[in-house]
């Protein structure tokens, strides 16, 4: 039933293959085929730009106020491409080996080889779209290096490289809406699939600004809505992020994947008291010059400059000495709850470690790291107050990035037919755990380089415009419209914000960093509860117009049932991998133990009713990477 | 810590509004300022009373979803901050603090502190981009670009679109928004050859959304959480006079 249609042939091939045979459409024909792009992130904005340059007509839809503000806009650190400018042995090949081996043997060759190899053309399209990445004096482009790899393939603009490749995407798309062939629709949010025999032939959307809910129809949907990490409430992502279009989707017919797969990021800033709504992330970069440790006495209540050097235990350079502070991120993110559990937490709340530049300072003098970091020190005296010249930074684990998501195949495309998903919001590349860098580079080249090929092959075989029945839409929208009304009609005693919060400390500790299956368990019976009060005690204010806590509300009410998902592929996988562990499942030394034997393949969900969930199977055939342990000593 | 909250509550567009106080207690002085208006929704919403409609999306300063005035200084009283990034530290215990929406003509309010800004992707629209299509690229050291100019357009392109020029300018001109864009894009070898029609469209798309001129106070720099340098409306001007 799962069909990956990976083209025949060598892996080097088999993209050239599949674009040389890709079924074409007249360019004079191209613009009687609709196609609706929700999201306008990094994935979003390019594949709806690529589609009107094309010829194609494009519907564009965004909840946010402008497409410039999707999540993209936040990452810092870089984006990598294989161009081999430091001349430091870096191959497409050997960008494919290393993303493979840091997803742990959980991805999927064809798409990962194809991702590295997209890379070059894609920083050649920034740069000509005006990204000002850094350069040298020369005015060669500059690079550096990122956790998990040997060498310095990423490219980065200060500490704003999202941001900046956001401005080219977007500019992209918003000339497309003067030039082109795109009608953007922000403040809408997609609500609900249309889907006909098995096809995407639209979406429900709601005006968030007057409440009108409407059909939109096409002839393909590109979901581009980004990732659902958000989930865990305490996470890096914006305080909108969401999984609805994709659970909506999901709920529709399109499989899942992997949903459990969640990466925690080593260097957030810690939680400082219950009022806290997001986590800020402090760039991967820092731990370049930045040690990493934590008191060896539990409960050490001194400052940290008291405690002196011989009862510091710098576990990271003490476990992994060839990787040292620049291990991956799972292994950094759960090597510093372990020291949290143990009693060795520092700060406020005990629940961070610290990120001490003191040796990088002596070494290099305060200017130079001032150069390098300056902007992220200064950042983190805003949020905190504290300077970090002077004291080291307290940084804890927090949810940062969705490897799962909806399930799609070598074309990008859902098992329904005409569903197209993008970016973070699908699962393809990363396997079990992402490296840094890599997404922001995944987005850009599903949206510019891939989904315009694979979105024309599907269109060619489909008759344009096939309208959907009117007595089909009406009932859609009354779905919709009769969904929110009941949330609104409950007037219990609860806001949205404390169901999410109350879902997010049960995620974190009880299917976060360390999964056990009696905990799941008792995660999964809670999460029941916590949804069974949602219908009772939910509380929304009146008000069908500009009303955010409706737009939670209905948010709110899908992470639970995502939750559920969630806590259903972690307790089947019993196997550690990546950013996945299981405490049953370990080495002597505590390190993640796959189970290739019994699970080399990706968990595919379907929901045959409301948390009734049925597991299909994608096996993971490796032709080209010896599958071997995962290791960073 | 206790603070007195006078907000901007405004039913909608064209309705009448005016500042509703509100005492608040059991603050944290950790709390940014949209984290204090979610404690403060919290008790709205469970009293029955219609929660404060403010936008805020990434809380870290970069999306440019945020941004009201606060006693007075549009985005922060604090330097070089947007909303979301300042914290009641920044306040006196018992301290009143007004709130209210950024004001301009092109930016009408929505509902409280809510605005609509998208007059500004309307001046990009008409040029704030360098017209190549996805393919069309050359390899990317083909175009050498100097290290201090690569630096130069960093700093004009780190603008995050919050408007909090337009909002503190006696003639609420886009001028610091338009000019960064311009400069950003024209300083660069492969934005040069639209300059000129580049620069002619988006200040005649700035006029149309009725923003006004640029006198030249020097007051949206000084407000501008991303430091957007004035030295961007001289190169914007230059480029208008040279097209
Ligand atoms: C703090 C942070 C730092 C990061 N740093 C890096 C880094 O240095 N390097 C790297 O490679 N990666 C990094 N990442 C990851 C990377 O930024 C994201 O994976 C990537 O940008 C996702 O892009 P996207 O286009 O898939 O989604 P997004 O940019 O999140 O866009 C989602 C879009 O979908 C829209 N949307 C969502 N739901 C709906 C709906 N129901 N209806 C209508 N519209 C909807 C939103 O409005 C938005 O426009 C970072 C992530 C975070 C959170
Ligand atoms: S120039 Fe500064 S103040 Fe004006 S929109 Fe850009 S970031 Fe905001
Ligand atoms: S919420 Fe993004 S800049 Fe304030």
């Amino acid at each position: 039933m799962l069909n990956s249609k990976i083209p025949e042939g060598p892996i080097q091939h088999k993209w050239t293959q599949y674009k040389a045979s890709a079924k074409l459409i007249n360019p004079a024909n191209r613009k009687k085929y609709k196609v609706i792009v929700v999201g306008t992130g990094l994935a979003g904005s390019s594949c709806a730009a690529s589609l009107s340059e094309l010829g194609f007509q494009v519907e564009v839809y965004t909840f946010h106020e402008s497409p410039r503000r999707a999540h993209s806009v936040a990452a810092q650190g870089g984006i990598n491409a294989a161009k081999d400018y430091k001349n430091d042995g870096d191959s497409v090949w050997r960008m494919f080996y290393d993303t493979v081996k840091g997803g742990d043997f959980r991805s999927r060759e064809a798409n990962v080889y194809r991702m590295a190899e997209c890379s070059l053309a894609l920083i050649d399209q920034a740069v000509a779209q005006g990204v000002p990445f850094a350069r040298e004096y020369s005015g060669y482009l500059s690079n550096r290096s990122f956790g998990g790899v040997q060498v310095s393939r990423t490219f980065y603009a200060r500490g704003q490289t999202g941001q900046q490749l956001l401005q080219g995407a977007y500019q992209a798309l918003i000339r497309q809406t003067a030039v082109g062939n795109i009608n953007l629709h922000t403040r809408h949010e997609m609500m609900d699939l249309v889907v006909v025999n098995n096809k995407a032939k639209g979406i429900v959307t709601r005006n968030l600004d007057t409440g009108e809910i409407k059909i939109m129809e096409a002839d393909a949907v590109v979901l581009a809505t980004g990732g659902y990490g958000k989930i865990y409430y305490l996470s890096t992502l914006a305080m909108n992020c969401n999984a609805s279009a994709i659970w909506r989707a999901h709920k529709r017919g399109a499989f899942f994947a992997a949903p459990s797969w969640t990466q925690f990021h080593p260097t957030s800033l810690p939680q400082m008291g219950d009022y806290q709504s997001k986590l800020t992330l402090m760039s991967e970069s820092l731990r370049n010059d930045g040690r990493i440790w934590v008191p060896k006495k539990k409960a050490d209540d001194r400052p940290p400059h008291e405690i002196p050097e011989e009862e510091r235990d710098y576990y990271l350079e003490r476990k992994y000495p060839s990787y040292g502070n620049l291990a991956p991120r799972d292994i950094s993110s759960r090597a510093a709850k372990e020291q949290i559990d143990g009693g060795h937490g520092v700060g406020p709340m005990k629940n961070a470690v610290y990120l001490d530049f003191d040796s990088a300072i002596a070494q290099e003098g305060k200017p130079t790291i001032e150069k390098r970091y300056g902007n992220l020190f200064d950042m983190y005296k805003k949020i905190t107050g504290m300077d970090a010249y002077k004291q080291p930074m307290l940084i804890s684990p927090a949810a940062h990035f969705s490897m799962g998501g909806l399930w799609v195949d070598y074309e990008l495309m859902s098992n329904l037919e005409g569903l197209f998903v993008l970016g973070e919001a699908n699962f393809a590349d990363h396997g079990a755990n992402r490296l840094g860098a890599n997404s922001l580079l995944q987005a850009c080249v599903d949206g510019y380089f891939i989904a315009p090929h694979t979105i024309m092959n599907f269109l060619a075989s489909e008759k344009p415009h096939e309208t959907i029945d009117q007595i089909e839409k009406e009932k859609l929208i009354t779905d919709t419209q009769e969904r929110l009304e009941t949330l609104l009609k409950i007037k219990g005693n609860k806001t949205a914000e404390e169901f999410h919060k109350e879902l997010g400390i049960i995620l974190y500790t009880k299917c976060g960093l360390i999964r056990e299956e009696a905990v799941l368990l008792e995660a999964k019976s809670q999460i029941q509860e916590l949804q069974k009060s949602f219908y009772t005690d939910l509380l929304v204010p009146a008000g069908n117009q500009i009303n955010f806590e409706l737009e939670k509300a209905a948010r709110v009410e899908d992470y639970l049932e995502l939750a559920l998902l969630i806590v259903e592929d972690a307790l089947q996988r019993e196997e550690s991998c990546g950013a996945h562990f299981r405490k049953e499942f370990q080495t002597e030394e505590g390190e993640a133990k796959r189970n290739d034997e019994e699970f080399k393949f990706v968990s595919v969900w379907e929901s045959l009713e409301k948390n009734v969930f049925k597991l299909h199977k994608e096996d993971l055939d490796f032709e080209n990477i010896k599958v071997s342990e995962r290791s960073y000593k | 810590m206790k603070l007195i909250i006078q907000v901007w509550r405004q039913e909608s567009r064209d309705a009448k509004g005016k500042f509703e106080k509100y005492n608040l207690e059991g603050l944290d002085e950790n709390m940014s300022v949209p984290e204090m208006l979610d404690f403060l929704n919290e008790k709205l919403i469970k009293r029955g009373e219609d929660p404060i409609a403010f936008e805020s999306d990434c809380r870290e300063g970069i999306c440019g979803q945020c941004g009201f005035v606060i006693n007075g200084h549009v985005q922060s009283p604090e330097k070089q901050a947007t909303t979301c990034q300042t914290h009641l530290r920044s306040f006196k215990d018992g301290e009143e603090v007004f709130l209210e929406p950024f004001r301009a003509t092109a930016f009408p309010i929505k509902k409280d502190l809510c605005i609509d800004r998208t007059a500004l992707d309307r001046i990009i629209a008409k040029g704030g981009y360098i017209g190549v299509n996805t393919g069309q690229a050359p390899e990317a050291n083909s175009i050498l670009i100097g290290h201090d100019t690569a630096e130069s357009a960093f700093d004009a392109a780190a603008c995050i679109g919050c408007g909090a020029c337009v909002a503190v300018c006696k003639n609420a001109s886009a001028a610091l928004f338009t000019g960064a864009k311009i400069s950003h894009l024209s300083m660069l070898p492969q934005g040069k050859l639209e300059a000129k029609t580049r620069v002619q469209k988006m200040v005649a798309q700035m006029d149309a959304e009725g923003f006004g001129s640029c006198t030249f106070t020097g007051a949206c720099e000084k407000v501008c959480p991303q430091g957007i340098s004035l030295a961007n409306i001289v190169t914007m001007n230059r480029e208008f006079w040279k097209s």
